[in-house]
């Protein structure tokens, strides 16, 4: 005990501490492409209620706002949560400085960079076309040489580990690492014909590169908004309640179970198109294979809980965190259906699907990170909790309203879409023409503009208190604590 | 459907990589112990320092040398 003692007064003596820099900064540009990402969202929102406000600019059209949205709400929000929960984890977890300062730092610089680039080419109408992949080719070498980086970070990190276990939040950190290396490689090959005009073309040609497209699309989903945010879940979770996860055993087998069974799910996204049957088939067969370990999952992450379930009441951190996981298992179980072909045959290129994507990307992503976000940025500054957990309490009901308001305006929309297109008179012809299907939506378009500004003001409270939390205090930089190797 | 020339090698390929990546980490040892690795990062006070006083005895058992100062 003296020894641990004179070994940890000796390296706070030499400044022996984490890299919680890297981590701050991501954590606080989680919050700021946060409210940039659903600004964009809000405001297409209300284009499709009122048309009159893309103010006749080609910039500010729906058609070049909506890749926006989507990369700034994925890739900058749920991207920089990313960075900042898996460097933390890491750090935390394996009790070892991130492998590099400098490589980490090139990470938040070269993301912020892509997402910056991002944000002045889409609306230039610079675009691939593909979707959750829009970005044209240089900017997809910066992001592969940002990633590249991140990943010897990371894994760099785990190799000086002091402990001699690797916590199961670093594995799925490390899948969803790697395996979007592999995707944005493979699935933005394509031939670059402009240096000036940032143009290319696809490496693949017609339904194959519709193919290539859904394989990268849905296992981005796969691996970025799911294995990803599992990692999340898996440190945050018991983190925040003060207790083991239900069951490690079952984290364990929830991690082996997913990676081993996610790469087929793609082809769900092109039933009924162009593509051949039995792909479409295989694809339907994997998506509903995933219900199990996805709920394997969502009930260990929920059951942390058991025994303890009072705290639920007390402290909404764990109301944003437990919240997030009741939607992922309502997103895992709604995909998996609208993946069976004759659901999909009433639900494809509906609201549904946007609904759908919603209760995945508010209710589970957004929940999980900003609750990861509530527990992080205190202790970045020296703090154990925010300015206002108040305030927090109130971000979390406006925002849970937010959610429910947005997709059940979808569902209902989508499925009325679904049976009046499908909607046949006794000879044969249609019974609506399709505007009429569109005016019948309106009203539900304007339900989920209320939703999304509800969800929109809660991002604008979280930067408020955060702001609060970051007055007056300085940075800090935890020590490593010393002496766990050898009890370890 | 050329592309799944490309797309089936690939996921052959990556079940085999997990399939190796898993055989070695049952062979070393990571899965040996399977309550331990989820109460140490509970254990783990990630709280700033100074800014509270950790319960001693419940700390030290698990992590030693983290307390020492306060």
């Amino acid at each position: 005990m003296a020894n641990a003692m004179a070994a940890d007064l000796t390296a706070r003596a030499t400044g022996a501490t984490f890299n919680y820099k890297v981590v701050r900064w991501f954590a606080i540009m989680t919050v700021v492409w946060g409210i940039v990402g659903m600004l964009v969202g809000v405001l297409i929102a209300a284009q499709l209620l009122w048309p009159a406000l893309n103010f006749d600019i080609p910039w500010l059209t729906y058609g070049r706002l909506r890749p926006l949205h989507t990369n700034a709400v994925i890739f900058a929000f749920g991207g920089s949560a990313l960075f900042a929960s898996s460097y933390y984890c890491v750090q935390r977890t394996c009790q070892a400085r991130l492998f590099s300062d400098g490589l980490s730092a090139f990470t938040f610089w070269g993301w912020n960079a892509v997402i910056v680039l991002a944000a002045i080419t889409l609306p230039l109408g610079i675009t691939s076309s593909k979707e959750y992949a829009e970005l044209e080719w240089p900017i997809d070498i910066l992001i592969t040489l940002v990633w590249v980086a991140y990943a010897v970070v990371f894994f760099g990190t785990i190799a000086r580990r002091t402990t001699p276990h690797i916590y199961v939040a670093n594995w799925f950190f490390g899948a969803y690492i790697l395996t979007i290396a592999l995707l944005h490689i493979v699935n933005s090959a394509a031939l670059p014909v402009s240096f000036l005009g940032w143009k290319s073309y696809s490496a693949y040609a017609g339904v194959q590169d519709a193919m290539v497209q859904w394989w990268y699309g849905h296992n981005a989903v796969g691996f970025l908004l799911t294995a990803g945010f599992l990692g999340m879940m898996y440190y945050f979770v018991p983190k925040q309640a003060g207790r083991p996860i239900y069951s490690y055993r079952l984290s364990v087998v929830h991690f082996w179970a997913l990676i081993f069974t996610y790469m087929w799910a793609g082809p769900h996204h092109l039933h009924y198109t162009a593509l051949p049957d039995w792909t479409q088939s295989i694809g339907m067969i994997f998506s509903l294979i995933l219900l199990a370990p996805s709920w394997g999952g969502m009930i260990n992450g929920v059951m942390t809980l058991s025994g303890a379930w009072h705290k639920l009441r007390e402290d909404p951190i764990l109301k944003f965190l437990i919240v997030s996981l009741s939607f992922y298992g309502m997103s895992t179980f709604e995909g998996p259906m609208m993946s069976i072909k004759t659901v999909n045959a009433l639900s494809h290129y509906t609201d549904w699907t946007i609904g759908h994507v919603h209760s995945g990307a508010l209710g589970w992503v957004a929940f999980i990170s900003i609750g990861s976000m509530y527990y992080l940025l205190p202790r970045m500054f020296g703090k154990t909790e925010m300015w206002s957990i108040r305030l927090i309490t109130v971000h979390f009901w406006i925002a849970t309203i937010g959610v429910v308001l947005y997709i059940a305006a979808m569902w209902i929309a989508g499925v009325m879409q679904g049976l009046m297109w499908r909607a046949t008179n006794a000879d044969g012809t249609l019974t609506y023409a399709f505007v009429e299907s569109v005016k019948a939506t309106y009203p539900f378009y304007a339900i989920r503009l209320v939703g999304g500004l509800l969800f929109f003001s809660g991002m604008l409270i979280m930067a408020y208190n955060m702001v609060r939390t970051m007055r007056g205090s300085k940075p800090y930089d935890a020590p490593i604590p010393v002496g766990v190797a050898a009890h370890a | 459907m050329e592309v799944m020339l490309l797309l089936i090698p690939l996921s052959v390929v990556l079940v085999l990589a997990i399939g190796a990546l898993f055989w070695w980490s049952v062979g070393s040892g990571q899965f040996d112990d399977l309550e331990g690795p989820a109460h140490r990062i509970v254990a783990d006070d990630d709280a700033p320092v100074n800014s509270h006083k950790p319960e001693i005895g419940a700390l030290t058992a698990i992590n030693p040398g983290t307390t020492g100062e306060r």
